[in-house]
């Protein structure tokens, strides 16, 4: 990156549309008075993008004279940060991520497409619409190799594709981004290998069945590499411990999830019981519990796994969840002073 | 404050308070760390990382020492006092590394570098340096930017410390520089590379470590090592800021500051600094004499019997003398001892017309509460200056005191950029009366404050109604409590010429019994009634005022004053001799002669004592030490050089009865354009250029 400039070439003055105006009030409301200098980024941020995606020198006089900072200071962070553009762009500005995981999975081949379909760094195609530059990691190296296209990534590039999606744009055909070599975002190429029964629901469900698998791994795994983790997050939970898995296995088979219900009209403060708190709580409706009667009533099975699934080890049976919520479940709070001798919380 | 610390450095236990850093520390044991970025009245930024030490108990890596207090060491396990190390091997190590790291990109340019013998960067590159370069690849080039007439930038030296940033923004107060861009390819520069603004610009100069920043007008000019360097003391304010004249043969080539935390800490004002050129132009160097309308040459005999032939057909009572701005002690006193001689009562060393010096004895004309008292002062009320065009210097103190701690300020008179925020009260005296019968906001602020300061400049008193502001001025100091306490009196007077209050030590004032001030010197001569007129280096007057008179010129320039005169004596400069001078808060200093005066001319009280053989009325002094002994017989406080004499509160008194009717016209700075104070800066082709851009930036700004 060589030292970035203003454009030779600026224009008169810049005057802020009635948005930025508002944009530019709203952010320095958001500061202490007399440290409105604080919203300086966002301010360029916004001229930027009012400015056809570009900082000119009238916008950056703009800035300053409006958060009462001197020009150069302004000027200091407009230079510094690199997403502000000093030079004029094109529509469609493309930054394209050189670093080495892009470079490794093709990133020299799309310059050599940028530099043919659009020219140089910070060129402007004569029509208006185009013009790249390179960057520094994007942090899309799954997908790599990437462009970002104003606020869009375009991910999984081969050079005819990039070369089609910077046509499509200058003709002004829609252009959808994301991954652009059918993988769903990050997942593997062809779908995903792991997390398959029901990928919509929360981790409850997919535990057991991760379990489920972990025994026969148990070995390999004993020293969970992070390319197995994700595959048996049972197993890499212990790692460490040989015995662990099986133990795990074990209670994997003996414990049972509690029913939920929905979401009754009035639900008991759960709270009351002594150990759970707000958060708890609302992991608890989440599981479909909202009633002391139905804590009261769990088994055995079902104490264990609700114990694994918020890895308590043993919590729900040191507390008594159970009697607690029975007493509270039959006769409130009385009840469970008469139970427990003291209020509940 | 009391909170020390005891720490260990190189195997010497030190105390120290706890919130000095490490390199603060190191430098009180005595152990030498090299620095670049660190300054002791700047910032902290902490970006050269030459600094490092080895602190046991750390983390095992070189720490910062700059950026590291002495307060966030941990003690041993015993509770032993933290060990810092700055001889290892590992901090040697350490540093040759960022040495090479900082040698990547600085050109090989020394022999071409104004900075050259006299850089930091040179100088720790002998001690951590190596002999070859690992790198291979291309070194950076950066353009040279444009920031103003004064500072020459050759920016592929930049080390990127960033204390020039860091003086323009907290020192200055102008915020011109900056660093922009980022990492290898981050430069200094100014907002389109427009002329920084501050009057105190050059010290980024003195700041630079390396050689990015130098002096334009000293390029290629001589090598630090051929300079003969005096210690001296500068007279283009009435600060008498601590100077260092560099010298090669018969000219000054330099001016640097000195320290001196009494008065400019180590900071000068770019007159100061870029004066130089002008002590070499419009040099008046041998007499001259008005013949047929011309000034032609004359010899020194000449001269006087001119000058004899003229006084002698004059009585006492048709003779002025008008002493300057930049006249030291010494030729007043012996223009005021030749003028008693010859029964002259017209003299007057207060060409700006102020009244000081009538009523009210020395605290009526000093900044009683000293320069540095300024740091004291809780409260501050400028009556009629601009200190920033008058005195940069203080200034810069009164911005680092406000900056420090808020202290709040008003001004009467100018709405100017001082580099801090005030409160403007008003512009004339009706504020001041306003203020002093309590009806303004501020009185009660003066009144609450412990110790008010309040700040008489000379665009308050030089006027005909002076005598009265100034009474004003002393009795709401008197109200507020600023003169109360024997160890506070904050009626502070700045002057802005260097000359004045030794002047007014030695009573070079017209004579009790009707004798002629400079205005009505003036209005004499113009109306015929003055014949003969003693300009001793008093340039800034209306020179037609003078009507007919015979003038003769006494100084070192050629200025308006040579330019009216009938009998030119050519004078020494400041640089060109040795002159006591008493600053405005009453320190006398000494200068030293540097070079000598160019061709005929001679140090000042030796054309009076000459002169005065010629008028026949010799006067009774060979040398300067017989001089002095005379001055120091009529103002012992001369005597203590370096020393502050301090005036008695009680004279104050007197001043405070004068306070009366004022006229309605706004007070204005007497200083209307920095550049261009005195006759030497007049001189001076680079302080002509930076008045030019000055004032074409104020055009700019009225459109």
């Amino acid at each position: 990156m060589s030292a970035r400039r203003l454009a030779e070439i600026q224009p008169d003055n810049f005057s802020p549309n009635r948005e930025t105006t508002a944009f530019a009030k709203a952010s320095v409301k958001k500061y202490p008075e007399g440290k409105q200098a604080s919203a300086v980024i966002p301010l360029l941020w916004r001229v930027q993008e009012q400015n056809a995606g570009w900082v000119s020198e009238p916008a950056i006089r703009w800035t300053a004279e409006f958060l009462d900072m001197p020009y150069i200071r302004v000027y200091e962070i407009a230079t510094f940060y690199t997403m502000f553009n000093l030079q004029p762009v094109g529509k469609f500005h493309v930054q394209l991520c050189g670093t080495t995981p892009c470079m490794l999975r093709g990133s020299e081949e799309l310059k050599t497409v940028c530099r043919k379909v659009i020219g140089n760094q910070m060129d402007v195609t004569s029509d208006g619409k185009l013009s790249w530059i390179e960057v520094e990691c994007l942090g899309a190296c799954v997908n790599a190799p990437m462009v970002q296209i104003n606020k869009d990534y375009y991910e999984d590039l081969t050079p005819e594709i990039l070369e089609q999606i910077l046509a499509d744009l200058r003709s002004g055909k829609e252009v959808k981004p994301g991954p652009q070599n059918s993988r769903h975002r990050s997942e593997p190429l062809g779908g995903a290998l792991t997390l398959l029964s029901d990928t919509s629901s929360s981790r409850a469900k997919a535990k057991p069945q991760a379990k489920a698998k972990a025994p026969a791994k148990a070995k390999p795994v004993a020293k969970a590499k992070p390319a197995t983790k994700a595959k048996a997050p049972a197993a890499a939970t212990k790692p460490a411990k040989a015995k662990a898995p099986a133990a795990t296995a074990a209670t994997a088979a003996k414990t049972k999830k509690p029913r939920g219900v929905k979401a009754p009209k009035v639900p008991d403060d759960l709270k009351m019981i002594s150990g759970v708190g707000p958060k708890l709580e609302g992991t608890l409706n989440g599981l479909g519990i909202y009633k002391f009667a139905q804590v009261a009533k769990w088994t055995k099975a079902e104490i264990d796994w609700v114990d694994d699934y918020l890895s308590f080890k043993g919590r729900i049976e040191r507390d008594d969840w159970i009697k607690q919520a029975g007493a509270l479940a039959k006769g409130g709070v009385d009840e469970y002073v008469r139970v427990f001798g003291k209020k509940p919380r | 404050m009391s909170d020390m610390r005891t720490v260990k450095i190189d195997g010497e236990e030190i105390e120290v308070p706890a919130h000095y850093t490490i390199l603060q520390a190191c430098e009180e044991a005595g152990a030498e760390v090299p620095r670049f970025c660190y300054h002791e009245r700047l910032s902290i930024a902490g970006n050269c990382r030459m600094c490092l030490v080895e602190v046991k108990g750390g983390p095992p890596k070189p720490q910062a020492s700059c950026a590291l207090g002495v307060g966030d060491l941990r003690p041993g396990p015993e509770g032993q006092p933290p060990e810092i190390f700055t001889k290892t091997p590992m901090v040697k190590k350490a540093r040759e590394g960022v040495m090479e790291f900082l040698l990547i990109n600085h050109p090989l340019d020394c022999p071409i570098c104004d900075q050259g013998g006299e850089c930091d960067l040179q100088d720790q590159a002998v001690a951590y340096g190596i002999d070859k370069n690992r790198f291979a690849e291309n070194k950076r080039a950066v353009e040279d930017k444009y920031i103003g007439p004064l500072v020459k930038t050759i920016m592929t030296r930049c080390i990127h410390c960033t204390r020039c940033v860091r003086f323009s923004t907290e020192v200055g107060g102008v915020e011109d520089l900056g660093l922009a861009g980022r990492g290898e390819d981050a430069e200094i520069t100014t907002y389109l590379e427009n002329a920084m603004t501050s009057e105190l610009q050059g010290n980024v100069i003195d700041l630079c470590p390396v050689g990015a920043l130098t002096s334009r007008p000293y390029a290629f000019q001589a090598r630090p090592w051929e300079l003969r360097k005096t210690e001296s003391i500068d007279v283009m304010d009435a600060l008498g800021s601590a100077i260092r004249v560099d010298a090669r043969d018969r000219e000054v080539m330099r001016i640097m500051p000195r320290l001196n935390e009494e008065v400019n800490e180590e900071w000068i004002s770019d007159k100061t600094r870029f004066i130089w050129d002008g002590l070499r132009t419009q040099r008046l160097d041998q007499p001259y004499v008005r013949r047929n309308g011309k000034l032609e040459a004359a010899s020194w005999d000449e001269a006087f019997a001119a000058i004899a032939a003229k006084i002698k057909a004059t009585t006492p009572d048709r003779i002025g003398a008008i002493a300057g701005d930049l006249c030291a002690a010494e030729e007043l006193y012996a223009l005021k001892d030749l003028m008693t001689a010859l029964g002259v009562k017209n003299v007057d060393c207060r060409q700006d017309g102020t009244p000081f010096g009538e009523k009210g004895n020395r605290a009526g004309y000093l900044f009683n509460p000293g320069i540095a008292g300024i740091n004291d002062a809780d409260a501050i009320l400028i009556v009629g200056s601009n200190p920033r065009l008058e005195a940069p210097v203080l200034n810069a103190r009164i911005r680092q005191h406000w900056r420090n701690n808020g202290i709040p300020i008003a001004v009467i008179g100018d709405q100017a950029d001082l580099t801090y925020q005030y409160d403007h009260l008003g512009a004339g005296p009706e504020t001041l009366a306003d203020l002093a019968a309590g009806k303004s906001k501020f009185h009660a602020v003066l009144k609450s404050a412990e110790r008010p300061l309040t700040l008489v400049g000379q665009g308050a008193v030089a006027r005909s109604d002076g005598l009265s502001v100034l009474g004003n001025a002393a009795m709401l100091a008197e109200q507020v409590g600023a003169t109360g306490s024997e160890e506070w009196n904050g009626f502070a007077v700045l002057h802005t010429a260097a000359a004045r209050v030794a002047g007014l030590d030695l009573c070079v004032l017209p004579g009790a019994d009707g004798g002629f001030d400079t205005r009505k010197m003036l209005s004499a001569a113009g109306k015929g009634e003055l014949d003969v007129v003693y300009l001793l280096g008093a340039d800034e007057l209306r020179m037609k005022a003078l009507g007919e008179a015979f003038v003769i010129y006494q100084g070192s320039h050629g200025d308006a004053g040579a330019h009216r005169a009938d009998v030119i004596l050519p004078g020494a400069a400041y640089t060109e001799k040795s002159g006591t001078y008493v600053n405005t808060e009453g320190r006398t200093q000494m200068t030293t002669r540097a070079v000598f005066p160019p061709g005929d001319a001679r140090e000042d009280w030796t054309i009076l004592r000459a002169l005065s053989d010629a008028l026949g009325h010799t006067l009774d002094y060979n040398s300067a030490d017989q001089l002095r002994a005379k001055i120091y017989e009529a103002a012992p406080q001369l005597a203590a050089i370096d020393q502050r004499e301090v005036a008695s509160t009680e004279d104050l008194g007197e001043l405070v009865k004068e306070a009366g009717r004022m006229n309605s016209s706004a007070f204005t700075s007497v200083v209307k354009d920095f550049y261009l104070t005195n006759p030497i800066a007049r001189a001076s082709a680079v302080m002509a250029e930076c008045s030019a851009l000055r004032r074409g930036r104020k055009l700019d700004a009225a459109e």
